[in-house]
């Protein structure tokens, strides 16, 4: 099967290293896909706090594009890798199934540029098309290197799983967990999977934002993981680029790399650090360095 | 014999009824009295204020013997309400009662209607129909069944000992099955039970032994039933008896054997104990267990596995009760009734998983506490946490898997309740600060408000919110090492951290799993939650769909104990159909006209009732009109039109169809009707 790809933003400037790295293991894992052309912003979640009908239409652009460049496909399955993309394209394809009156006037606006939208799209977060249809076997069998010994915390934040995700429990998921399993490393037992780490807010109010990235990092080396592996390109920002901040404001000395739950399955089916964009890291996770030993891997 | 008085040419008597103002306010009944006059057929048209009253009634059998009436329709409520009583007055006066029609136009027409005009039409339409359908009706005779007057409870929880004792007591014979070693249900495992705090073993266990020793009631424990059928009062059933290992009949429960057991520890998870204490592979599942008698786990007992064991438990018997060849067996019965008093399940926290159950090893479920709390429990009645503290503070989670749309959205009932309770035993075992959080405080019942009132005065803290999630990770150093629950206290509109050292979930009650199966066996119903129907949540809370069937307690829906002692009064509907001795059915039912049937079968599965079988020797389907219900799909589905049904025979419904038609414009050419 061939998927769409929908990288958002993020993936293409802050969260480069989201990409580099998610596509190097989709073509290691040999799952074919192709960009969606001519894509464009998802409306991110502010869009929607200010007008909803806007919104629902610039999201909704972006689902017609994926019906139109797919039309000759039996199924339409879009990637989106971003945790603010994944879940307000799958609000805005739930409210419009839900709410004729809107879907109407979508309709038309979509009209205008030449497009129509019919909801038969479906969009898909990569951990769910990794886990789920490509599977967790297939991954252990691709592993090049069984990164044992190594304990990860998983962290989803808090859009990948909520509101509207069906792949995994929005409580306590466990999709990511599986998948360190599947290639040798350990999970750690820890609450905070689906804890807010500060969002936007940290850039805004640092004194609102900081401390909830504090709770999240301060408790995943309380619990001695190794690493941080996340699905979201602000959460990673958030919990990697403010340690300093963080450190000076909590007299602390937190120091703990937190990197794309891609990045480490990269490292795991063989791929190079710098071919996962892994030079880009401001906290090298060294641990997870010590634990891939041979093969082919150039340290960075 | 009834009369058809006379001749077959329908003399008609037409009756509205005003209801008060519920009917004659919205339609002109006098106008529909007056156009139903000019009918062909009628005879009599009358409109009256109450139909159903007595004077009602006296006017239908006087025009009877006056008229010489052999039809009856009368336009009045839902025939659910009244058909009985007019069908009842048509009989006294000497008709046959199935030459009666109803005609609903209070449900149908004035209730929800409220253009008079229009709805005079309609009641004027209804009546036509209804009018040139009884042309068609015939004579039917209702069948009587003898009620065997033995009866079979299933499940001997309060609901089932309940209803056993009422029953045996008024002389007759019950049958009590029991799928645990012991009778005694949920009730049996609690230390006090709300609202007076008396002790649950005290009123449970008399009751318990009073059941094993009354000469009319045979009890079978470790058993279930494995196949039932028949129809009300003649019902057949096959009791599967487990083996025990162990001779009923010889064992006095001295409980040698388990000393003697040549495991000295006990190390398996005692089921009784939910898996808070250790029992050997023979055992007995608490100390007043009734019957008193041990029995073997054939899971973990050495000789089950290797043959290897010295058997130190056979030699401890005195008695030589132990009998390790011991294999199932099975009971057959004939009963007239049955009530199912099955019980509940409590709701499984695993699956609401932000509470940490299974995880964090201080969250416990109110039924775990129960035990803990119980004198004759795991601790001896010590409340401590998994590793052997005394808690300091507890909190208490209400509604856990009760009014959520993730789980259940059912109020459980008792769960407020039992968390008072627990709140003031846990609170008086241990001194502990107590949290109650809940959404709704629901403590309706007598006495209830004012045990609520006691256990506030009594310093347990009550917090308003759903809880978000339990955890043990600390934000300050006060959490170090202690749950903390998050919670949004929604009186005081803030979010609140409560570290505790031990969390207890109120858990809420569930249909049992296999409550799908015993609804298949016994061919009842369930409402959408699981849980079993009764025919009417009023007027007919114990009774089924079912005839002769009938439910108790718990398995009906969220009950307490004194609402499950009062279901229990099941057995008083069975013990009003055993001294009528016999029932009379409904002759609704289909036949099969052999001339037709192809002996296709496609009926057979179809029967919600299984009252359809199939004659090999003529090959032909026949209906046990005892088992029918007349629920007419079997009549609609024969491809050869081979079956038809009592009251709604083809030339009935035609004609009644034929009187509405009319109102819709498509004046029916008025057709000669034959008088049959
Ligand atoms: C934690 C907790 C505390 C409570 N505290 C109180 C209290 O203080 N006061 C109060 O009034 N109420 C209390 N209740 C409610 C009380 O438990 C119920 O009202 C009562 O147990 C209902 O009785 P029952 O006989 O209907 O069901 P159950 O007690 O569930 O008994 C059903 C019996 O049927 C048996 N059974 C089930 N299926 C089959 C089958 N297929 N074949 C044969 N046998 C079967 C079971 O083994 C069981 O013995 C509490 C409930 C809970 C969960």
């Amino acid at each position: 099967m061939r998927y769409l790809y929908y990288p958002g933003c993020s993936l293409k400037c802050t969260g480069r290293s989201y990409e580099e790295s998610l596509l190097a293991v989709l073509k290691a894992l040999k799952i074919d896909f192709v960009e969606l052309n001519d894509w464009n912003c998802c409306g991110a979640t502010a869009y929607m706090a200010v007008d909803e009908s806007k919104a629902f239409a610039i999201a909704s652009r972006n689902l017609a594009l994926a019906e139109e460049q797919f039309k000759n496909e039996k199924e339409i399955h879009i990637i989106a890798p971003c945790s603010a993309c994944y879940m307000v394209l799958l609000k805005t394809q739930n409210y419009l199934a839900h709410n004729a009156g809107e879907m109407k006037k979508i309709q038309s606006a979509l009209k205008e540029s030449g497009l129509s939208y019919e909801g038969k799209v479906k969009i898909r977060h990569p951990l769910d098309v990794l886990v789920n249809d490509f599977g967790l076997k297939e991954i252990t069998k691709a592993v090049k290197h069984h990164l044992k010994g190594i304990k990860v915390a998983s962290y989803y934040g808090c859009q990948t799983v909520r509101p509207l995700a069906t792949f995994d429990d929005a409580r306590e998921p466990v999709s990511m967990d599986e998948l360190v399993r599947a290639i040798g490393a350990e999970p750690v037992d820890w609450p905070l999977k689906t804890r807010c780490c500060g969002a936007s807010l940290t850039g805004i109010i640092e004194q609102v934002g900081l401390p909830l990235s504090y709770i999240i990092l301060h408790e995943a080396a309380k619990r001695r993981a190794d690493v941080v592996i996340t699905a979201c390109p602000l959460c990673q920002f958030n919990l990697e680029c403010y340690q300093t901040e963080i450190n000076k404001n909590y007299q602390n000395d937190l120091r703990i790399g937190v990197i794309y739950f891609s990045q480490l399955l990269g490292l795991a089916l063989g791929i190079s650090p710098k071919e996962l964009g892994m030079q880009r890291l401001f906290v090298k996770p060294e641990g997870v360095y010590k634990a891939v030993k041979g093969g082919e891997t150039v340290y960075v | 014999m009834y009369s058809t008085n006379g001749n077959n040419i329908p003399r008609i008597g037409f009756y509205i009824c005003h209801c008060g103002h519920n009917i004659a306010s919205i339609v002109d009944v006098v106008e529909v009295q007056k156009y139903a006059a000019t009918l062909p057929g009628v005879t009599v048209s009358r409109d009256y204020k109450y139909m159903c009253s007595d004077p009602g009634q006296e006017l239908i059998q006087q025009d009877i013997k006056e008229h010489n009436l052999n039809r009856i329709v009368v336009a009045s409520c839902s025939p659910l309400l009244h058909e009985h009583t007019f069908r009842l007055a048509a009989e006294k006066a000497g008709l046959n009662p199935y030459y009666f029609h109803m005609v609903n136009v209070r449900e149908n027409v004035s209730w929800v209607h409220d253009n008079k005009e229009q709805a005079t039409e309609k009641a004027k339409d209804l009546a036509r129909a209804a009018i040139k359908r009884v042309f068609f009706h015939k004579p039917l005779e209702k069948k009587t069944v003898q009620i065997k007057p033995d009866v079979l409870i299933v499940g001997g929880g309060i609901a089932g000992i309940h209803s056993a004792l009422t029953i045996a007591n008024a002389g007759k014979h019950v049958y009590l099955v029991e799928r645990e070693p012991t009778i005694g249900g949920h009730m049996a495992m609690f230390d006090k039970t709300f609202p007076t705090l008396d002790c649950a073993a005290c009123i449970l266990t008399p009751k318990m032994s009073a059941v094993k020793s009354h000469p009319n009631i045979t009890l079978w424990t470790y058993s279930e039933v494995e196949k039932i059928d028949g129809f009300v009062g003649n019902y057949k059933a096959t009791i599967k008896r487990k083996p025990r290992y162990v001779n009923e009949e010889l064992c006095v429960g001295c409980l040698d054997c388990i000393e003697a057991c040549i495991y000295k520890e006990a190390k398996y998870p005692d089921e009784f104990n939910l898996g808070l204490s250790k029992r050997k592979p023979i055992y007995i599942p608490f100390p007043q267990a009734t019957p008193q008698v041990v029995l073997f786990d054939p899971e973990t007992c050495i000789d089950f596995k290797s043959h290897r064991c010295k058997k130190t438990c056979i030699e401890a018997c005195e008695r030589n009760a132990i009998d390790l060849k011991q294999t199932a067996k099975f009971e057959e019965i004939e009963v007239g009734t049955v009530i199912i008093s099955t019980g509940f399940k409590t709701y499984d926290p695993k699956l609401s998983p932000q509470y940490g159950y299974g995880k964090l090893p201080n969250v416990y479920t109110s039924l775990e506490i129960e035990r803990l709390v119980n004198a004759s429990g795991p601790t001896a009645g010590e409340v401590v946490t998994r590793d052997g503290k005394k808690p300091e503070s507890v909190g208490i989670i209400h509604c856990v898997g009760s009014r959520d749309e993730k789980s259940n959205k059912w109020c459980s009932r008792v769960c407020c309740m039992y968390s008072l309770k627990l709140a003031h035993l846990i609170k008086e075992h241990t001194g502990a600060e107590v949290y109650n959080f809940y959404i709704d405080m629901r403590t309706p019942g007598k006495g209830y408000e004012e045990f609520y009132d006691k256990f506030m005065n009594e310093g347990v803290h009550f917090i308003r919110g759903r809880v978000a999630e339990v955890t043990d990770w600390a934000l300050v150093p006060e959490e170090e090492n202690k749950l903390t629950i998050r919670v949004e206290d929604t009186l005081i509109g803030v979010v609140r951290r409560i570290p505790v050292d031990m969390v207890v979930l109120s858990v809420g009650l569930e249909p049992r799993e296999d409550a799908s199966e015993i609804r298949r066996m016994f061919n009842i119903s369930c409402s959408s939650e699981g849980f079993f129907l009764e025919r009417h949540p009023k007027l007919a809370p114990v009774n089924t769909f079912t005839d002769g069937i009938f439910i108790a307690g718990a398995c009906q829906g969220p009950k307490d104990i004194p609402d499950t002692v009062a279901q229990a009064g099941a057995a008083a509907e069975a013990l009003s159909l055993i001294s009528a001795g016999k029932i009379e059915l409904e002759p609704n039912t289909a036949q099969v006209i052999e001339k037709y049937c192809s002996g296709c079968k496609s009926c057979i599965p179809l029967c919600p009732y299984t009252a359809i079988s199939f004659k090999e020797d003529i090959k032909k389907a026949y209906i046990n009109e005892a088992l029918c219900k007349g629920c007419g799909t079997c009549v609609a589905a024969c491809p050869s039109g081979s079956i038809t049904q009592n009251m709604f025979e083809d030339e009935q419904i035609f004609s009644e169809i034929e009187g509405l038609l009319k109102f819709a414009g498509i004046e029916l050419e008025e057709k000669e009707v034959e008088h049959a």
